[in-house]
């Protein structure tokens, strides 16, 4: 009994310093972020008496590395979410079809844009963002109707497979019938950080909040079902309801992240596997990490996208998949055999 | 600020007469703001006090046509695609039309940003204050309205000269077509998709003014996928095609049987050449006359 106590309080303990060390690091590159841009360091020092130096900083540099942060946050709190609750270590925020249903929404947005004269008002007042959100959300809840509801684990993953490759053909479909889109689409399949505003970070920050809360006060479901969906529904938790919650949150985590960045590649995948590999203990400090880790990858990878080829961009998934699936990779090495889910 | 030493008297007259200057300023500078108010390609209003000094175009066809129109100084960035004429390979590059980086785009100071209808950098461009004017010229009218909005827009009175000035280039390239290649059939590849350039396509426009057929009807749309075998069976008398696409074509299942392949009656165009084709703008006239030296040399 003494010795299980000891090892929950030496995990608590790593858990807090690896949690420590995320905070610390995300404001340590959102400071880098603020500093690096197209046009170097300079700008920070003329900010004082330059309006456009100011405006460089205040308003591109300074929500741009926020947001990147918080999408990224969004996405390892949904992959976090998505890995627990379909206790699979390869799941990922794009599990339910999100990210097809998005690019078959911004495909359809850009095609009514580009060839109806009077949608073009309303649709480009609603713009990209909000059909990315739209396709992103009704591609989970076409995936919920197709597994009728959420619970079976088996029915809801296929069910989502066969949306995502559904509504990614006829993504495929709309640019090919109308090849001027096909550039666009492209761009927002790759996903980008450049373009976010202050806006932006608000619509996050409050998605974050309202997605962190349920998940990190359902976490107990989670830890549950980490023991087989038996003994989690013996230990009396109301596993559908809760699970759809978890599901809800999950969507609108995914939807808003790939609203304001595109698609951004496997920051969601990576995020809870690097913070799985540095902690061990409850879902409640795994989803939270996950979360922070997810944010520091996106916002490395944004703050090197604009610096490797400065004033050019790299496009930032590249980034992610490079730094995410490296140090993964990495660590794995380190400590050999990859260990098991928590 | 009046100079100290002006008599009282003299002074008296000034400030008499300064209202009166400053109404015949006003009223001079009335027709100049109304000019420069422009419902561009998104249906956006935008209202500009002077004419822009400081431009940014992220459009290859709009910086070739802000040169055209001789105001080539007046640009402070391009995008990575702009590459005419050559002195704006020397300016700044602010990354692609669909890419462009809205830092550098800011840190040039633009007072106007000329870019592409379906730019998602539009919205995030205003939203920092700068003026954006998005224009995406398809059609040989766009072209000319795009170039006359311009002018308008940078107070270039000539702008109707100049496209008069491509008309006639088109004009005389049409009197270079040999009368044996008239109501030929063409098919012109813009990708090896393969994308093709159909009758609805500025294009397309061209190859009519210049009295051939276009084996890719305009119902597909401008720029349409096709099918190969669409080709083999339209089995067109000359194809036109870019250099970086013509590779492997002879390759394609079938194409080799096609008798503008079988005779060589391909016209492949350099990669400049291809960049003149494909943008709707003021060099439209140039590409009138390449895609006729194509017709004079193969179908004479």
């Amino acid at each position: 009994m003494n010795a299980v106590a000891l090892v929950q309080r030496r995990r608590r303990q790593q858990a807090r310093v690896v949690i420590a060390c995320l905070v610390s690091g995300s404001v340590l590159l959102l400071l880098l972020g603020i500093a690096i841009g197209s046009t170097g360091l300079e700008n920070l020092w003329a900010a004082g008496d330059d309006a456009v130096s100011l405006q460089i900083i205040r308003d591109i540099r300074a929500p741009r590395a926020i947001g990147a942060w918080l999408a990224g946050a969004l996405l390892g709190l949904a992959g976090a979410i998505a890995q627990g609750l379909f206790r699979n270590p390869l799941a990922d925020p794009y599990l339910l079809g999100s990210a097809s249903g998005a690019s078959f929404g911004v495909g359809v947005a850009l095609v009514l844009m580009g060839s109806t004269p009077y949608a073009t008002d309303w649709l480009a007042r609603l713009g990209l963002t909000t059909a990315a959100f739209v396709g992103a959300v009704a591609a989970v809840l076409l995936t919920l109707l197709l597994a009728r509801g959420v619970q079976h684990t088996l029915r809801l993953l296929l069910a989502g497979v066969v949306v995502g490759v559904v509504l990614g053909a006829l993504g495929s479909l709309v640019m090919m019938m109308q090849p001027e889109v096909m550039l666009s689409m492209q761009s927002f399949m790759l996903g980008s950080t450049g373009f976010i505003g202050w806006a932006a970070c608000g619509l996050m920050a409050v998605a974050w909040c309202a997605c962190a809360a349920p998940a990190l006060a359902l976490s107990r479901v989670l830890d549950g079902l980490s023991l087989g969906e038996a003994t989690a529904t013996s230990l009396g938790l109301p596993l559908p309801r809760m699970r759809a919650a978890l599901v809800a949150a999950l969507a609108l985590a995914t939807g808003a992240a790939v609203a304001q960045t595109g698609l951004i590649a496997f920051v969601g995948l990576a995020a809870p596997h690097l913070v799985r590999s540095l902690i061990r203990g409850t879902h409640r400090m795994f989803l939270f990490a996950a979360s922070l880790m997810g944010g520091v990858l996106l916002l490395a990878a944004d703050t090197l996208a604009r610096w490797l080829i400065a004033p050019q961009e790299l496009p930032v998934g590249v980034l992610t998949a490079v730094l995410g699936g490296g140090y993964l990779l990495w660590l794995m090495n380190q400590r050999g055999e990859p260990r098991r889910g928590t | 600020m009046l100079d100290n030493k002006v008599y009282p008297d003299e002074r008296l007259a000034l400030a008499r007469f300064l209202p009166l200057l400053l109404v015949s300023v006003l009223l001079s500078w009335c027709p100049s703001v109304h000019a420069l108010e422009i419902i561009d390609d998104r249906g956006v209003r935008v209202v500009l006090a002077q004419p822009p000094q400081r431009i940014v175009s992220v459009l290859p066809s709009l910086s070739e046509t802000v040169c055209a129109l001789g105001q080539c100084a007046r640009l402070v960035g391009v995008d990575r695609y702009s590459n005419f004429p050559a002195q704006v390979r020397s300016l700044p590059k602010v990354g692609g039309g669909l890419d462009p980086n809205v830092e550098a785009i800011v840190a040039l100071r633009p007072d106007l940003v000329l870019l592409a209808a379906s730019s998602p950098a539009a919205a995030r461009l205003e939203s920092l204050g700068l003026k954006v004017v998005a224009l995406e010229p398809k059609r040989h009218a766009d072209a000319q309205r795009v170039m006359l909005q311009l002018g308008q827009l940078l107070g270039v009175p000539d702008a109707a000269k100049l496209w008069a000035v491509i008309e006639a280039e088109v004009d005389a390239a049409v009197r270079l077509v040999p009368a044996a290649a008239r109501s030929k059939r063409i098919y012109f590849e813009v990708n090896s998709g393969p994308y093709a350039a159909s009758t609805e396509s500025f294009i397309g426009e061209t190859l009519a003014r210049l009295g051939v057929a276009n084996i890719v009807p305009g119902e597909m749309g401008p720029f349409p996928r096709i099918n190969p075998e669409f080709v083999v069976r339209a089995d067109p008398d000359l194809i036109m095609v870019g250099d970086s696409n013509f590779a492997g074509m002879q390759q394609r299942p079938g194409w080799a049987h096609m008798q503008a392949i079988a005779q060589g009656r391909v016209c492949v165009f350099p990669p400049d050449v291809s960049d003149v084709m494909v943008r709707p703008g003021p060099r439209m006239g140039e590409a009138a006359r390449a895609m006729a030296g194509c017709l004079g040399k193969h179908l004479r």
